[in-house]
């Protein structure tokens, strides 16, 4: 059968199962809407309001659901614009394939009108990227971008479509869905090490991060911290993988994480390491960190092993697979002694206090989430609203705490909440929690929204300045707060009517929770602002390099 | 710190070299000398390179070398069963008063002269890196007017690399 390249893109599409792709069109992509727009009973396109959050969109589609996020645009600006949500997919090992359009084949290199080289430019920031020269090549290689895109460690995957491809004809033979197999090899001896290693601790600490999420392996995990009953804590890629009621799971470490989890890490005999990196945001100091434990890593990356922290003990392998491997070697244990530490310094931990005069974030997102329910996604942007969200939300399940943890992309939360929405169906309660920092950046979507009447929530925390930085201001600056106080006026309510959805505007609980209410069951998409003091702080916190004993309460 | 032969095999893709250079520098590893050289497979180019750098940070340029979707196979080269040769094209000032004084050094070393002008020759000298060095040394008495040295290709001795499949 001869197709065009177009209707061959579009059929490699669907032959890969994508049912929604996100984009924005333009002259270099034209024949590719038009193959879109022929199948659009089969595939839904979904136009945002800017590159960027489709690329976002993209990105919350494949974080809430596991699939590739498939992101559409065209040359030069469009494929530029982009590059911020290629980054964060990137940072984080979400599994995406971006397609970009770009000018024909005989105009490349000539700086031609809308042309950029856009696999230059993206080298960096994707597993692999593609320029695809001939109509008998596309197949093939969106093929291989679905495959590389799923395996080992996911990411992002660029194909570059020159305009003249996507009209040429060739003959096109479909082919089943690429089959990714769950990587089953793992060293056997080094897992045995582990759990002998594991046996002797003494005060063991699980510390886990996104791979436990992207390999499914939560159930094997939560086994493995029943069975020895080992302590857990988890980094902001792995909120919601392990349940809050559960003592053992001891909440987020790091630089915002508690207390009581940093301490663990710097008192424990036995690390365990599960899909995780040692960041500068949780090994702040890699020299200090974890440094009376033996430390095991597993990791499906080799190169992550030993790359910021030097480990003892390390598996190379899918994280479900090696987790099970483990399993029957691991023998029942209680460590007492240990819990008893644990909830010593639980009992001096960090607690925000709760206020009746003005709205704190703890107390909109404890409301928030028993509104919300046990069944909702979270999205945030990045700032003071993203750590209070992951230290205060509960009931998250798996694969719904939605952030930009590695490269901390202010403005990601709008498209990837309406992606994730896009994905999840309209019935999904679907909250976005963000700043007014970040929310200016993108929240233009809310167009989006509006057009494809995707009812997310979006919980805009105003405290007028960007929350964040003003804290570091505040503690290492002497209060200059340098341009993070910019006196805006924007009026959320009107302007949140003048995309044509609603906005409340809120000073209390009770206001929130009316307002929160109503929003829900209007299965609309709402913004509710609420305003909350410049100087809130996110607490705890380790100044960056910093270690527990430089840990600020208040 | 050691100098550590690396190499890689590609698919010969254009690009690859860019996709390296991008690698190593967004990682900030330093590099000695890197080469890309044809094989015998039209499929696969070689790159040698040479870094210096502890064990640390070399295995960190193995691994990530090693995540790129076109690197086929990468280790190190054991220099006590490889083969490091370089090539060296060398311009020197020649006049009639040093000519055989630059002959005499050249034949030595084995140097060929591969072109001779009235003011200038060219040398041609293949060795190991040490040879080139300890030939170069020879010539700092002389105005060197220009030079270019490939850096390294390398091959272990012996039957069939166990890393070529």
């Amino acid at each position: 059968m001869k197709l065009s390249g177009a209707d061959i893109f579009v059929q490699v599409l669907l032959e890969q199962g994508v049912d929604t792709l996100f984009g924005y069109p333009g002259g270099a992509v034209l024949n590719l809407y038009d193959a879109l727009y022929k199948a659009s009973d089969k595939i839904t396109h979904i136009m945002t309001a800017h590159e960027q959050g489709a690329a976002h969109a993209a990105d919350g589609y494949a974080r809430a659901t596991g699939r590739t996020g498939v992101v559409l645009a065209t040359s030069g600006p469009g494929a530029t614009n982009l590059v911020t949500g290629i980054a964060t997919a990137y940072m984080d090992s979400i599994p995406m394939v971006a397609i970009t359009g770009n000018v024909g084949n005989s105009l490349i290199g000539k700086d031609s009108f809308q042309e950029v080289y856009i696999t230059g430019i993206t080298m960096p920031i994707t597993k692999h990227n593609f320029v695809v020269r001939r109509v008998e090549d596309l197949a093939h290689i969106l093929r291989e971008a679905f495959r590389i895109a799923q395996t080992g460690r996911k990411g992002p995957v660029l194909v570059d479509i020159p305009k003249d491809v996507t009209g040429a004809m060739t003959e096109y033979t479909p082919a089943p869905p690429v089959e990714i197999p769950v990587r089953q090899d793992y060293d056997q001896a080094a897992v045995l090490h582990a759990a002998q290693i594991i046996n002797s601790a003494q005060r063991p600490l699980i510390y886990f991060g996104g791979g436990v999420r992207s390999a499914g392996a939560g159930e094997a995990l939560r086994q493995l911290v029943q069975k020895a009953q080992i302590p857990a804590t988890y980094t902001l890629m792995a909120a919601g993988v392990l349940d809050y009621g559960d003592p053992l799971n001891l909440g987020l470490l790091g630089m915002h994480g508690s207390y009581t989890t940093n301490k663990a890490a710097s008192k424990a005999d036995v690390l365990i390491a599960v899909g995780t990196r040692f960041s500068d945001r949780v090994a702040l100091d890699p020299g200090t960190f974890a440094q009376e434990a033996t430390i095991i890593q597993f990791d499906i990356d080799a190169s992550e092993i030993g790359k910021n922290v030097e480990v003892d003990c390390s598996v190379v392998g899918d994280a479900k697979v090696v987790l099970e491997a483990l399993l029957p070697h691991i023998q029942p244990a209680v460590h007492p002694e240990w819990m008893r530490q644990l909830q010593s310094w639980q009992s001096i931990d960090y607690r925000p206090k709760d206020h009746t005069d003005r709205l704190t974030p703890h107390q909109v997102i404890g409301a928030a989430c028993e509104l919300a329910g046990p069944d909702a996604v979270y999205v945030t942007d990045v700032g003071q609203h993203q750590m209070w969200a992951c230290q205060y939300i509960r009931h998250v399940k798996d694969r719904a705490f939605l952030t930009s943890g590695g490269l901390g992309t202010m403005g990601f939360g709008y498209g990837a909440a309406l992606g994730a929405q896009a994905a999840l169906g309209r019935d999904q309660t679907v909250v976005m929690m963000t700043g007014d920092g970040s929310f200016h950046m993108n929240l233009n979507e809310a167009c989006t929204a509006v057009s494809y009447d995707l009812p997310v929530i979006t919980i805009i925390f105003n405290n007028q300045v960007l929350g964040m930085v003003r804290q570091w201001q505040t503690a290492f600056y002497g209060k200059r707060y340098s341009s993070t106080d910019p006196h805006r006026k924007t009026d959320y309510v009107k302007l949140a009517e003048g995309f044509g959805l609603k906005g409340y505007h809120c000073e209390t609980v009770e206001e929130f929770r009316a307002a929160f209410a109503e929003a829900l069951a209007s299965k609309k998409p709402a913004w509710i602002e609420c305003r909350i003091d410049k100087d809130e702080k996110v607490l705890p916190m380790i100044p960056a390099a910093g270690n527990v004993d430089d840990i600020m309460m208040s | 710190m050691n100098k550590q032969v690396i190499s890689v095999l590609v698919d010969n893709h254009s690009g690859v070299l860019t996709r390296i250079s991008s690698l190593f520098g967004r990682r900030g590893f330093n590099i000695d000398s890197l080469t890309v050289s044809a094989t015998n497979d039209p499929s696969v180019s070689r790159i040698t390179i040479v870094v210096h750098d502890d064990a640390k940070v070399l295995q960190q340029i193995v691994l990530q070398t090693a995540r790129l979707e076109e690197t086929r196979h990468i280790f190190v080269l054991d220099p006590a069963v490889s083969l490091f040769r370089e090539l060296l094209l060398l311009k020197v000032e020649a006049t009639q008063a040093n000519r055989s004084e630059l002959r005499e050094i050249g034949s030595i070393y084995k140097a060929k002269i591969i072109d001779l002008s009235p003011e200038s020759l060219v040398f041609e000298l293949t060795g190991e890196p040490d040879k080139i060095d300890a030939f170069l040394k020879m010539m700092e008495g002389f105005t060197i007017l220009e030079m270019c040295r490939t850096g390294i290709t390398a091959l272990e001795r012996g039957g069939a690399s166990e890393h070529l499949l």
